[in-house]
């Protein structure tokens, strides 16, 4: 299946886009996700295991994915 | 008691926050606000470009201030977080809170912006003297990016 990923702040510079779709098996998890952008141009520049929200929520690795999903990489935060 | 928080792109209007803590069952009142300063690391800052993951930044705001009123008891919190880019001296952080004694609105004041710096997604840009800009990533590792 396919899933989009949304990237913000030093990541979507790093991957040179606000977002990107990636294709992930049927009963994915957030692990799976973060293999795949592994993959892509820029992803060396992130960390090995950058932080994730599904659904606007913070996941663990664990967390399963679905079609639909809002999947984002979170870099640290910085506000304040 | 209220418990509110607003991305916004305006300038923080203090006054306003306080009124809107305000009552009077609430002997204290105290305003927090961060603002941009020249110097980070040693380095010549000239502005900071706030950006957010406006969604997930909004749905954590609102459940910290809910959090902060339940944690300290009866009491009233405002947190406005500014987007966009802003000069020297601009707040980009606004937080009032109310309380009826000010060893509680003390801890809940310092209690709310540590949390906001701690868990919502909102993401700085630092543009420096000398042209140059970077994200800044207070876990100490750092993006470098030339300035185009």
């Amino acid at each position: 299946m396919s899933v989009t990923v949304l990237l913000f702040a030093s990541y979507a510079d790093a991957l040179g886009a606000a977002s990107l779709t990636v294709d992930v098996p049927d009963n994915a998890t957030v692990a799976d996700v973060l293999a795949a952008v592994a993959q892509r141009p820029g992803a060396e520049l992130l960390p090995a295991s950058p932080l994730v929200a599904v659904n606007q929520r913070y996941a663990a690795s664990s967390t399963p994915v679905s079609v639909g999903d809002e999947i984002a990489l979170i870099p640290p935060v910085a506000g304040g | 008691m209220t418990a509110v928080a607003r991305l916004v792109r305006n300038p923080i209007d203090a006054g306003a926050l306080v009124r809107e803590v305000a009552s009077c069952a609430h002997g204290a009142i105290l305003l927090f606000l961060g603002v941009v300063r020249d110097v980070n690391d040693g380095r010549g800052v000239t502005s900071i470009e706030y950006s957010a993951y406006e969604a997930m930044a909004q749905r954590e705001l609102d459940a910290l201030v809910t959090e902060a009123t339940a944690r300290f008891g009866s009491s009233s919190v405002v947190v406005e977080h500014r987007l966009g880019e802003l000069a020297l001296e601009d707040a980009s952080v606004g937080i009032a809170v109310a309380h009826a004694h000010r060893d509680e609105a003390y801890a809940l004041s310092r209690w709310t912006i540590e949390e906001l710096k701690r868990r919502v997604p909102i993401w700085k840009r630092e543009h420096y003297v000398d042209g140059t800009r970077e994200w800044v990533d207070p876990s100490g590792h750092r993006v470098a990016e030339l300035s185009s």
